[in-house]
């Protein structure tokens, strides 16, 4: 399968922080890719350090064969690279409409026809959008909340589509849901790689995974030797 | 002391300066209010962008007046006018952007570098007008496009043409930008970047664009304000963005800063109670009245009339 994100020996530093120190992580295309870790072990650098937001201190970032660490982010996410960020931060002071067509931003140059496809692609997955469009996206509910912004993610028609802790504030049963359409989604061929703590869920649909800790992969395998790895399950599933 | 038949004699006539004055700072308090929203800064040298754009109007005015190549009527006249300062301001503004606050930002500046900027470059805008132009003001021939007996007589008050024109011209451009805000990708990116500039991004926002466009668009809208105060007062000076820059402060803090209609509501209000002061109560309070408005308000509403409590990190 062809590679289409890759980090290589990646470090990346807040002032005197060493966020990242040499991470190497591969998504091929196709992928849904987890990245476990607990706090501060990593996580949402790498996410930052893939978009731009962080600029990596050295190694670098491949995106389909291209090298991606120097160009800005709207470059960058103009490749097809789209993110659910962490705490969903939707635009709050504009409706739900409106917040979707800002996740098409990329494309306002396209016809409103081809638009209109992805519009409705979003409205099959979350049917409660449809309802709610003109809505002010502030005073949705956290899970409809979250709909919204994985809704305004697949706007730009991504490629690969980040998620920084998709299940992060939800009840059992929106996780379930959330990670239903996460399945859904990939299905449709859009490769995704999530961060999660909620490590039993999201290794229940990954293919693959990687654990960060402390700046460094520490671990690295199949999503089902991961959930069955003695050390994994003390650390991220709470097992004693 | 006013008769109550004096007071409703007065009062739509006053009324009706008030609304004109208030849309005049509505327009230039749009400039303040925009390029917070997006940068989080004040723009201390836009009241010298809008002193500007009231000389660009009348190098143009007199250039007309000079050519004898059109007819002094309003509606050539004005709008060769409007546009030449809106552009050249917009330009300004562009340039203020560029070189006096990006730079700064660039290498991480906090909140009080571009603030020390914006005075530098406020000082600098007076000075570069003052020896280009001249320290003595300068005449709006105001009459020659609007004739004094241009009046007309709505619902029994006596209005100048000029005034509607005006507040008009004024009102218009403020409706037109709050389409564009409201309803284009344009105007959708700027209140992206204003409510969460590094989401902004990630949707694929050029945010220093934004930045850059917001200064053009408040700076034109300022630069037209100048031509509308320059026909208004009729006399302009290189210190005029001083006094009228802040009052638009005011006006868009009053709205709410950061917040478009906000700065609209702020300036009407406080146009209206300016204009009431100097009537009912004493020209010389005019300005404490309209500061007293503002305490008021900010006491009992910090965020403005129409601002929200911002998160902290938006906070000076």
């Amino acid at each position: 399968m062809q590679v289409l994100l890759q980090l290589d020996q990646v470090v990346t530093t807040y002032g005197p922080i060493r966020a990242l120190k040499g991470v190497t992580i591969e998504v091929r295309a196709g992928e849904i890719v987890c990245l476990l870790g607990g706090n501060a072990s990593g996580k949402s650098t790498t996410m930052k350090t893939i978009l731009g937001i962080v600029r990596p201190k050295s190694g670098s970032v491949y995106f389909a064969g291209e090298r991606i660490d120097r160009l800005p982010t709207q470059s960058i996410v103009g490749r097809g690279i789209s993110l659910v960020p962490e705490a969903r931060r939707l635009f709050g002071r504009m409706t739900v409409w409106e917040n979707l067509a800002m996740g098409a931003f990329t494309r306002r140059a396209e016809l409103h026809s081809e638009l209109e496809q992805d519009y409705e692609r979003v409205y099959a997955l979350f049917p409660r959008i449809k309802e709610r469009l003109g809505q002010l996206a502030g005073t949705l509910s956290g899970g409809e909340q979250q709909m919204v912004a994985i809704g305004r993610a697949l706007m730009a028609r991504p490629r690969l589509l980040l998620m920084d802790e998709p299940s992060m504030g939800l009840s059992p049963a929106l996780v379930d849901q959330v990670f239903d359409i996460i399945q859904t989604i990939n299905q449709q061929e859009t490769t995704i790689l999530v961060v999660e703590q909620n490590a039993a869920v999201a290794l229940s649909v990954a293919s693959r995974g990687y654990v960060l800790q402390n700046g460094r992969v520490v671990a690295t395998d199949q999503a089902e030797n991961l959930l069955a790895a003695d050390d994994i399950r003390r650390a991220y599933l709470g097992d004693e | 002391m006013l008769s109550f038949s004096d007071i409703l004699h007065i009062l739509p006539q006053q009324l009706v300066f008030g609304i004109t004055l208030g849309t005049i700072y509505g327009l230039i308090a749009i400039g303040y209010t925009m390029v917070y929203g997006v940068l989080f800064m004040i723009n201390f040298a836009h009241g010298d962008v809008f002193m500007i754009g009231a000389y660009v109007g009348w190098i143009v005015l007199g250039a007309l007046m000079g050519s004898h190549a059109v007819p002094l009527h309003p509606a050539i006249v004005l709008p060769v006018m409007l546009i030449a300062a809106m552009l050249f301001t917009g330009l300004i503004g562009l340039g203020l952007e560029r070189f006096a606050y990006r730079p700064l930002y660039r290498r991480g500046a906090t909140r009080l570098g571009p603030l020390i900027s914006a005075i530098g470059a406020s000082i600098f805008l007076q000075n570069a007008v003052m020896l280009t132009e001249g320290a003595r003001e300068r005449v709006y021939m105001t009459y020659a496009v609007f004739p004094r007996s241009w009046r007309i007589n709505l619902g029994g008050v006596n209005i100048s043409v000029l005034v509607l024109v005006i507040a008009g011209v004024a009102a218009l451009m403020m409706w037109g930008l709050h389409q564009m805000v409201q309803r284009t990708a344009l105007g959708r990116s700027i209140r992206a970047v204003a409510e969460d500039r590094e989401i902004a991004a990630v949707m694929g926002v050029d945010v220093w664009r934004v930045v850059a466009t917001a200064f053009f668009i408040g700076s034109a809208l300022g630069g037209a304000a100048g031509v509308l105060v320059g026909f208004y007062y009729t006399q302009i000076d290189f210190f005029m963005g001083y006094s009228a820059g802040l009052k638009a402060f005011t006006a868009a803090v009053l709205g709410g800063i950061g917040n478009i209609r906000g700065a609209m509501l702020g300036g009407l209000i406080l146009g209206v109670v300016e204009s009431l002061a100097i009537t009912f109560i004493n020209p010389a309070f005019k300005d404490a009245v309209a500061f007293g408005v503002l305490i008021l308000v900010l006491v009992f509403r910090p965020g403005g009339l129409l601002g929200e409590s911002l998160p902290d990190w938006k906070k000076i």
